[in-house]
């Protein structure tokens, strides 16, 4: 009699269920770490993948960081790298920025979560690098289109809460980028069910960092050898070198800025 | 712009998976960006500002490209210090002839096509690669080129594979051809390309490559009226970019003054 009827189901029941499904498809993954430090900002994720990203450039000063479904993340990677290159293009470099895109993915999170049969299992952060500490932005998106403004550090992913508490404790403004990769590595090992803390090893890392002091394109990936040398704790290696080193990834040429040509300038002016 | 019409969500052609390309992604979401989608209105040929000489030559690990500074209307110069060779990213350069506005909305689009497929791709594009996408790039100009509105580049990189330079050049139709040693393209390419068989030879290094450039464009400057020679009241002289394994860059104004004065002083010594 009754197995036609559709039952009826609460808004609020139907957003917490979509919630919960999400929040467990996040908390599976392994956590991201984005923190400040002196000379700009660094991503941290435990990825052994070399191929399949969790940190990526989008633009001159924006970077991005996602846990959760690789597919799904991936695909707001590509928009929002398609979003960059357009306005930049069609207005100017400079009008590119991380708070445009964190309204844009909030708005498109927000609508998968209410109107598509599941909503996004990801969490990212998207980040923005100033000419100096204060003028950093770091925007952390959640499954269903809230944005928080965070300051300092964020932790995304399955122990993120416990990694949050550590930070913190132990994250104050001004650490050297050898110090801020010490600590995000060392809570990332740490297991949140309380059972014995590994040791991560560089390959078992994708770091990288968006240095204020690079000129026009300011991603960088860190492995191999320097970040093998900038999280141990008895070299003396502290930063990123200021030129290009041994195939540190997409990171533009210090001299060239294609579209004004000329390195002192930053964005600004056509070709 | 960053936005569908009611919800502010991204539009689908942002999360279509697949391509790399910024173009196609131009041509499916903003088709009135490309400079090929535009309607061309009847009429005669429009008296538009042209750039004229572009010279490039190989040395032993790398290839540089030099331009003058001079864009013509007609009879008359409409600016005499404009610049014609850009990096379009780390590992390339382009120079360009013809009509200048199509030809530096052209270079801005290849610039961000070759940054968008990196960040994509998360790997750079080969040389072989950059020079068939400009290619494509050229041929959907070519109802342009027919009214008049033709733009011709060359192309030169450092191919990472092959460790050394190389040197593209292009017609109106989109035609890719590579170029052995040096090559030059616009008005004074004629002039430029008499220099270049005269003064290369290989095994040069990059600042010897640079002086056959500039030496090439100063006999361009000198038989032909739309090229710029160098300016010695203004001091501006022309464009000179160089690609090798470090890089693309640009030869400094302080370092090429000396260059351009020693080519000057011995031409007027034989008055050659």
């Amino acid at each position: 009699m009754t197995a036609g009827m559709p039952f009826y189901v609460s808004p609020e029941q139907l957003m917490k269920d979509r919630a919960d499904f999400a929040r467990k498809g996040i908390a599976r993954g392994r956590s991201v770490v984005v923190l400040q430090y002196d000379g700009g900002i660094a991503f941290v994720a435990e990825n052994p993948s070399r191929a399949l990203h969790k940190v990526s450039e989008i633009y001159d000063r924006i970077a991005f960081a996602a846990v959760g479904k690789y597919n799904e993340f991936e695909n707001l990677r590509v928009a929002g790298v398609r979003y960059a290159d357009l306005r930049g293009y069609s207005y100017d470099r400079s009008d590119v920025t991380a708070r445009g895109l964190a309204n844009a993915y909030a708005q498109t999170l927000g609508t998968v979560f209410t109107q598509e049969s599941k909503p996004y299992e990801v969490e990212i952060v998207v980040a923005e690098v100033g000419a100096t500490p204060e003028g950093d932005q770091v925007y952390r998106l959640t499954y269903d289109g809230s944005v928080a403004d965070e300051h300092g550090f964020v932790a995304m992913g399955g122990g993120a809460e416990q990694i949050e508490a550590g930070l913190k404790e132990a994250w104050r403004p001004g650490l050297h980028l050898g110090e801020a990769l010490a600590l995000a590595v060392g809570l990332l090992g740490t297991d949140p069910a309380g059972g014995e803390t590994r040791t991560l090893a560089p390959e078992q890392l994708e770091v990288a960092v968006l240095d204020r002091h690079r000129p026009r394109r300011r991603f960088r990936r860190v492995q191999g050898d320097l970040l093998a040398r900038l999280l141990s704790s008895d070299d003396p290696t502290a930063d990123v070198p200021a030129g290009d080193d041994d195939g540190g990834g997409s990171a533009g040429n210090a001299t060239t800025n294609p579209q004004t040509q000329r390195p002192e300038q930053d964005g600004g002016g056509t070709a | 712009m960053s936005a569908g019409a009611d919800s502010g969500r991204l539009p689908a052609a942002y999360t279509v998976p697949g391509s790399s390309s910024f173009t196609e992604f131009l041509s499916a979401h903003a088709p009135a960006l490309l400079p090929s989608r535009r309607p061309l209105p009847p009429g005669a040929a429009l008296d538009v500002p042209h750039g004229t000489t572009i010279v490039s030559v190989t040395f032993d690990g790398g290839v540089v490209m030099a331009g003058d500074r001079r864009a013509t209307m007609g009879n008359i110069i409409a600016n005499r210090d404009m610049e014609k060779v850009f990096a379009t990213d780390e590992f390339s350069l382009v120079g360009i002839a013809g009509t200048a506005g199509l030809a530096i909305e052209l270079v801005r689009l290849f610039q961000v096509e070759l940054e968008h497929y990196e960040k994509i791709e998360g790997t750079l594009m080969s040389l072989e690669g950059k020079a068939n996408r400009l290619a494509s790039m050229i041929r959907g100009n070519l109802g342009m080129a027919m009214q008049g509105l033709s733009v011709v580049p060359v192309f030169a990189g450092y191919d990472l594979e092959e460790s050394r330079g190389r040197i593209f050049s292009y017609d109106v139709t989109g035609g890719c051809y590579e170029e052995h040693d040096h090559h030059s393209v616009g008005s004074g390419s004629l002039f430029a390309r008499g220099a270049l068989k005269k003064l290369f030879r290989r095994g040069l290094d990059a600042a010897g490559a640079a002086r056959v450039a500039v030496e090439a464009l100063y006999d361009a400057a000198d038989d032909d009226s739309a090229t710029g020679g160098p300016d010695v009241g203004r001091r501006i002289w022309p464009t000179v970019g160089v690609v090798d394994a470090e890089g693309a860059r640009f030869v400094p104004e302080d370092d090429l003054a000396p260059v351009v004065d020693a080519i000057i002083s011995e031409r007027a010594e034989g008055a050659r």
